[in-house]
């Protein structure tokens, strides 16, 4: 019995240690990026419109690598999340078994495509198209960045909406066609709305992933740091930031913190997506049962 | 006024078109690949180092990183991913106190988080703080904190579908809770977690941004012969040679080649996971 005391104590220290690295993330992160503001003011940091660390007179701020994320992120969304929601649709409501059998392990096989090769795709290809059919000024843009984003996270949207359209019980959609809808009506009026709260978690899980992206739109988007909207400019996300300089910096420099202070940043958007994911499938799972 | 089966219809090619669409584009990636890709791999490619700035020869260093960077995470990873994925499953089920709920909630956050933050801990934690340098150790230890929520999470799910009366056999018999575990329902699950291994790995050979600063070289004649070595590796390899060069162009074929080698490698992974996973549950049902 003692013995069976021990083990439990073991596997439960196991356990803990996801905590702690949560735990070591947030002190890392923390410790290395608050130094930043040894030399740096934090409004300077947080709202000054130019990135240029190598300059003689260096600039750090961030405003327009949050910008960049945001704007390949908000495109990868808004084109992944629709058409993700009508696969999982088509998956979970109208597929026959034999098309489910084969798009669910293909897509599956998307989602394991390494980000690095995503990225070799929009350097080398996808941007001929883009380039091509929007006439951009440089050949890899933010437009390139968020289609290559959204082929990447759509994976994540379509499995995710497809397993809540699933769990939707039968007797709803049963109940629909009784009462003389078409598969259709009860489909779009019935049992998605009755899953919405799943298809939420899906785009939030997206978002979530392609904010975080890194090699990708590092390879796909030109990364010129520039403060804009416009999806056909070049512009450079948090994460490219981060990757290619840190290679470059001397350890212990203000450049060093400063590209802590970015992941800092970063850690708190991707936290706050999943933690939206996290609450709305609690309260998701709580009104079902 | 469109009548509703005609709308039905209308709406019923719209989910059609976009799940064709998907499956175009997964199509066309691997058309793009293999086309430019299986004429530059061969027996040479393969096994030969690279020759005159990279330009000739073969990827064998970063095949050898990749592999020894992957057999390091999992050696990492995988005790610890399936002992979490135990407590979680069979000590805690049916708890509902904080401290459970916290841990998984902790999990699912993890799985979350970009890999380029796992990178800057990896930088902050082993390299510089506790003094790894820059080498396959801290990469793979790295990539093993990536890859963990991934196990995790595949381990509880087969440990959660097997039966209870697996269980309450073995108690029935006399067996104490970790003779029953070990016994009777770790063989059930292995199916289940050796599949979320798999995937877990298949990602975790596939990362870039946090080996980039933790530990990968862009080239390196030599094989890596200690933990504290740096490695050469096939994501870094593309990464490198298609952006970092000063002419991309005269590296592509062996760029092709090189993402060809990559992608075989992941893909086997995944299918032999998709295909450890159904006949299972074939034999099963």
């Amino acid at each position: 019995m003692r013995t069976d005391f021990i083990i439990e104590r073991f596997f439960l220290l196991c356990a803990l240690s996801s905590i702690l690295v949560i735990a070591l993330i947030f002190i890392f992160l923390f410790k290395e990026g608050i130094q930043t503001f040894i030399y740096i003011s934090p409004i300077q940091f947080f709202t000054g419109s130019i990135w240029q660390p190598v300059a003689s007179q260096p600039k750090y701020g961030i405003l327009p690598l949050v910008a960049g994320s945001i704007l390949v992120t908000l495109g990868a969304t808004v084109i992944a999340v629709p058409i993700g929601i009508l696969c999982a649709t088509y998956l979970a409501e109208v597929s026959n078994p034999a098309a489910r059998e084969i798009l669910k392990p293909m897509i599956e096989i998307l989602a394991g495509v390494p980000s690095v090769v995503f990225g070799f795709i929009a350097l080398t290809v996808l941007a001929d198209f883009t380039h091509g059919i929007f006439n951009t000024t440089y050949r890899l843009n933010a437009l390139n960045g968020a289609v290559i984003l959204a082929v990447m996270i759509m994976p994540t949207v379509v499995s995710v909406s497809e397993d809540a359209i699933s769990a939707v019980p039968k007797e709803y959609k049963e109940a629909a066609l009784a009462l003389g809808a078409t598969r259709w009506e009860a489909s779009r009026r019935v049992v998605l709305p009755a899953a919405l709260s799943g298809i939420i978690v899906a785009a939030m899980l997206g978002i979530g992933r392609a904010i975080g992206e890194t090699m990708a739109v590092l390879m796909a988007t030109g990364n010129a740091p520039l403060l804009t909207f416009d999806l056909l400019s070049s512009v450079e996300t948090m994460t490219a930031t981060i990757a290619i300089e840190m290679g470059e910096v001397a350890f212990g420099s203000p450049h060093y913190h400063a590209l802590f202070a970015i992941g800092l940043v970063l850690f708190a958007m991707t936290f706050i997506v999943n933690l939206i994911a996290e609450l709305v499938s609690a309260k998701f799972r709580s009104l079902r049962y | 006024m469109i009548s509703r089966r005609v709308r039905e219809k209308i709406a019923f090619t719209f989910l059609r078109l976009s799940a064709l669409l998907v499956l175009v584009a997964l199509v066309a990636i691997l058309y793009y690949i293999v086309s430019n890709g299986i004429g530059v791999v061969n027996i040479g490619f393969l096994l030969k180092n690279p020759e005159e700035g990279m330009t000739r020869g073969g990827i064998f260093p970063a095949i050898v990183g990749t592999v020894y960077l992957v057999a390091l995470t999992l050696l990492f990873a995988l005790p610890l991913g399936v002992a979490t994925a135990i407590y979680l499953s069979e000590y805690a089920r049916g708890k509902n106190n904080r401290v459970v709920m916290i841990i998984k909630m902790a999990t699912r956050i993890l799985a979350g988080i970009p890999s380029i933050v796992y990178g800057l801990l990896g930088l902050g934690l082993f390299v510089l703080f506790l003094n790894l340098r820059f080498s396959i150790l801290s990469a793979s230890l790295t990539l093993s904190f990536l890859t963990v929520p991934i196990i995790i999470a595949a381990s509880e799910e087969a440990l959660e579908s097997v039966p209870m009366s697996y269980r309450e056999a073995a108690l029935a018999l006399g067996a104490t809770r970790w003779q029953t575990i070990r016994s009777a329902v770790l063989p059930y699950a292995l199916p289940g977690i050796m599949t979320g291994s798999i995937l877990g790995l298949s990602r975790a050979a596939g990362e870039t941004a946090p080996i980039m600063i933790t530990g990968v070289a862009y080239y390196l004649p030599r094989l890596p012969i200690s933990l504290f070595d740096q490695f050469m590796a096939l994501p870094f390899h593309i990464f490198t040679l298609s952006t970092q060069s000063s002419n991309p162009q005269l590296t592509r074929p062996v760029q092709f080649g090189t993402v060809f080698v990559l992608m075989a490698l992941v893909l086997v992974m995944n299918l032999a996971a998709i295909v450890i996973r159904s006949r299972y549950s074939r034999l099963r049902a």
